[in-house]
């Protein structure tokens, strides 16, 4: 089964991706905020990188910098949730070493949809 | 999205075959703290000194709400929070200087959102019209630009070099030092030469021709770049491969691991049953969410729990010592085990106090700027714990103190000044642990008491005063119903309706309140409660056949005197001589309708009990000790009846019931 490491400070949030990606049938890890998601990708496998954009403590875009430092996830899949999908923004996350992005609101389907064509 | 005009309609519950109605109690809950959060924040802000961490926090409030509002489809939240959102952006990366004005609108959307999610939730009606609140958020995050910061400059690449020295080029900072209508500089190289080269932004209003004139002092023309600024210089390729709707990748998608996987069966297109691993399940490792019920119902049994084990140890001395030693030594254990868990149960129900001073911020914020006065609240002990039940009960009578406070107490700035005192008033909320009781504790710097103003207020209203009175006697004054010496009835307090309610609702808390003030100087309110209500100290004695339990903290002191010290007046009843007082004597048999032995003639016991100020001696059998009940609620078990307030399981299994003193000794007073 394929792991998804999904990262948002909002808890409900959260709980919607986890529900929608368990009953897809992938096991998913969750973290509240980039440092939090940061620890646990150390220990696991994980096969994609979902994360919001805005949190505390370290954000996505820093996220994603911080994992393709990592031996580990040179390579694997990341998504970056976010509510604007303004040209800086984007200009950002590929800088940073982001596979794509998915704007804020998204329907169950959809996240779905893209999950499967990036992930491994 | 569409707008929604049903309340009913949960929107946004069908999206593409998911119900999200099951996500909603969770981001209610998360919303409701995020605007609590949001609402402390802008109490606390210094317009003048504002952090970049402090407009992040708050942005990230508004950020969060607008994501799961736009999710779950509750569109007017969404937009509302989407302009917060945009104001708050501009804040924080100082495109905007913060000004009171946009704190006061910040609040007042807050308290418009926590409206809209309360309908959401099925509570309140009307539409608060949004409409206008955000018309006059955009407005303030874009209308007015600060003159300071962004007043439409543009921004533009400055690259000098090659430069033999690169210090030269410090030159041109101070040149925006020195000049500063020009604009600002910021250096993007980390202020170090790369290759020669020094790199800078620079936001000004002034053309590039001008611009090259002045670095001219400093470097030569030649050497001067000028371009337009984009945020990051994207390197490889354009930003972005391939978009589709809402969504897009860096990447080709071609090499994408889905599309070089096509022809493998797509298997997790099969919904497989959830797994019961609970990885993430548990969000917040240290706190669980548990209903209240849930709670109830553990302290309940637990208190069943507690009535038997005292049987079994009752029972338990009826035994041979030495026979049963084995069995007693077991009965020994589960008492202090049974109070332990009785303790560790309780403690689940206590809540710190914190809970309720937090909302005290916002309303003194308000309070202070109606009243014209400048007030600053400091909180003590906010950890200190409290059962729920007392917490949200103890509330209102706060909230009265605490206007009261900020009304007659603190002065006004100009009045203080004169008085030699800082022009903020100071008023200090706090709350501790003392013995078995909680004490929290209302204190102010303002005006104080006026203890002539007290006394000819009692003398105008008739009451029974002297002039010699202690000060403690005059403060007691205030106690009496429609008693308020303020000089205009303010919406805020004064009615004199106040003070008598707080010390009665304090009392059905079993609890007291005490003033004490010094003019000119400061008042200070001090409540102490019990720390729970369902456990109780309490002292059981006998009425004929029948047990009852007086609260402990009611009790003053019992002893025996004769019966001809009882002396009947008139046709009111029973007084009896205690010591300097003539005291009301209340028969209980005669209250209660019990027979009594008549073998102690012409001894009678008496129990000393007072209540709200008052004392009263009770007629009593027999006093039988002093131990802690688990308090049970009589109406809801039976009904109500007068002159008690719960009953109690004994250890031989009988009900006792625990006397309400203060409706016996309201009794004698009429």
């Amino acid at each position: 089964m394929q792991s998804i490491l999904a990262v948002d400070d909002s808890a409900s949030m959260r709980q919607m991706v986890s529900f929608t990606l368990k009953g897809a049938g992938y096991n998913v890890i969750e973290a509240a905020d980039g440092q939090e998601a940061l620890e646990k990708a150390r220990s696991q496998q994980v096969d994609l990188v979902l994360t919001d954009q805005n949190m505390p403590r370290m954000d996505g875009i820093t996220l994603v910098k911080q994992l393709r430092a990592m031996h580990a996830f040179a390579a694997t899949p990341m998504l970056i949730l976010t509510t604007e999908s303004s040209d800086e923004m984007k200009a950002k996350g590929r800088a940073a070493g982001a596979t794509g992005w998915l704007v804020k609101p998204f329907d169950p389907a959809k996240l779905l949809d893209v999950v499967k064509r990036v992930i491994k | 999205m569409a707008e929604n005009s049903n309340p009913g309609a949960q929107p946004g519950s069908d999206a593409g075959g998911f119900d999200l109605t099951q996500f909603y109690g969770v981001f209610f809950e998360e919303a409701g703290e995020n605007l609590a959060n949001m609402e402390s924040m802008l109490v606390e802000i210094d317009v003048d000194s504002v952090s970049d961490e402090e407009l992040n926090a708050i942005f990230r409030v508004a950020h969060s709400i607008k994501g799961g509002a736009a999710t779950f489809g509750f569109a007017d939240v969404a937009e509302l929070t989407h302009e917060l959102e945009t104001l708050l952006d501009r804040l924080r990366r100082n495109e905007l200087k913060l000004r009171r004005e946009m704190v006061d609108l910040l609040l007042e959307a807050g308290d418009v959102l926590k409206l809209l999610l309360a309908r959401y939730q099925g509570s309140g009606e009307g539409r608060p019209d949004t409409a206008a609140l955000v018309a006059r958020v955009k407005q303030l995050a874009t209308g007015h630009l600060s003159a300071v910061v962004g007043d439409g400059r543009r921004r533009v690449r400055v690259r000098v070099g090659p430069l033999a020295e690169p210090a030269t080029a410090d030159g041109l900072a101070e040149l925006f030092r020195d000049i500063p209508s020009l604009g600002t500089l910021e250096p993007l190289d980390g202020g170090k030469a790369i290759e020669g080269y020094r790199t800078f932004k620079v936001r000004t209003n002034s053309p590039d021709e001008e611009l090259i004139e002045l670095f001219s002092f400093h470097v030569a023309r030649e050497q001067v770049a000028i371009t337009p600024f984009d945020a990051a210089p994207v390197r490889a390729g354009g930003p972005v491969v391939h978009e589709g709707e809402g969504f897009g990748f860096f990447v080709d998608p071609a090499t994408l691991p889905a599309a070089q996987a096509a022809a493998q069966e797509a298997r997790n297109a099969e919904p497989k049953p959830r797994a019961e691993k609970s990885q993430g399940g548990n969000l917040e490792s240290s706190t669980l969410r548990v209903s209240v019920q849930k709670v109830d119902q553990l302290i309940n049994l637990v208190g069943e729990l507690v009535i038997t084990q005292a049987m079994l140890t009752q029972q338990a001395k009826t035994l041979d010592p030495v026979q049963y030693q084995t069995l007693l030594a077991g009965v020994t254990d589960l008492e202090r085990n049974t109070r332990s868990l009785q303790e560790s149960v309780m403690s689940i129900r206590m809540i710190p106090m914190a809970f309720v001073f937090n909302r005290f911020p916002r309303m003194l914020r308000d309070l202070a700027a109606r009243l014209g006065k400048d007030i600053e609240l400091k909180t003590v002990g906010e950890a200190t714990e409290l059962d729920k039940g007392l917490i949200e009960k103890i509330i209102d009578p706060l909230t009265h103190l605490l206007r009261n406070s900020a009304d007659h107490g603190i002065e006004a700035p100009a009045a203080r000044s004169a008085a030699g005192k800082s022009p903020t008033g100071t008023i200090t909320l706090s709350a501790a642990h003392q013995g078995g009781s909680i004490l929290i504790e209302v204190r102010d710097d303002g005006a104080g008491l006026k203890r002539a103003r007290i006394l000819a207020k009692a003398k105008e209203r008739g009451l029974a005063v002297r002039d010699e009175m202690s000060d403690a006697e005059v403060w007691a004054l205030i106690w009496e119903p429609g008693f308020s010496t303020a000089d205009q009835v303010s919406d805020v307090s004064g009615r004199g309706v106040g003070m008598d309610v707080v010390r009665k609702n304090i009392a059905a808390l079993g609890g007291s309140v005490e003033l004490d003030s010094a003019e000119g100087y400061g008042t200070r309110v001090s409540v102490r409660l019990p720390l729970t209500l369902a456990i109780m100290d309490g002292m059981s004695i006998r009425v004929g056949a029948e047990t009852y339990i007086l609260p402990l903290a009611s009790v003053v002191e019992s002893f025996q005197v004769e019966s001809k010290t009882i002396q009947t007046i008139g046709s009111t009843g029973r007084v009896v001589r205690v010591r300097e007082e003539y005291m009301p004597v209340v028969a209980l048999d005669e209250v209660f309708s019990v027979p009594r032995d008549g073998s102690e003639a012409g001894c009678e016991i008496m129990v000393i009990v007072e209540a709200e100020g008052a004392r009263t001696a009770l007629l009593v059998d027999e006093l039988l000790g002093q131990h802690q009940v688990v308090v049970k609620n009589l109406e809801a078990n039976y009904r109500r009846v007068a002159g008690v307030s719960g009953a109690t399981i004994l250890g031989d299994g009988r009900v006792a019931l625990i006397i309400d003193v203060a409706s016996l000794v309201k009794r004698t007073r009429h």
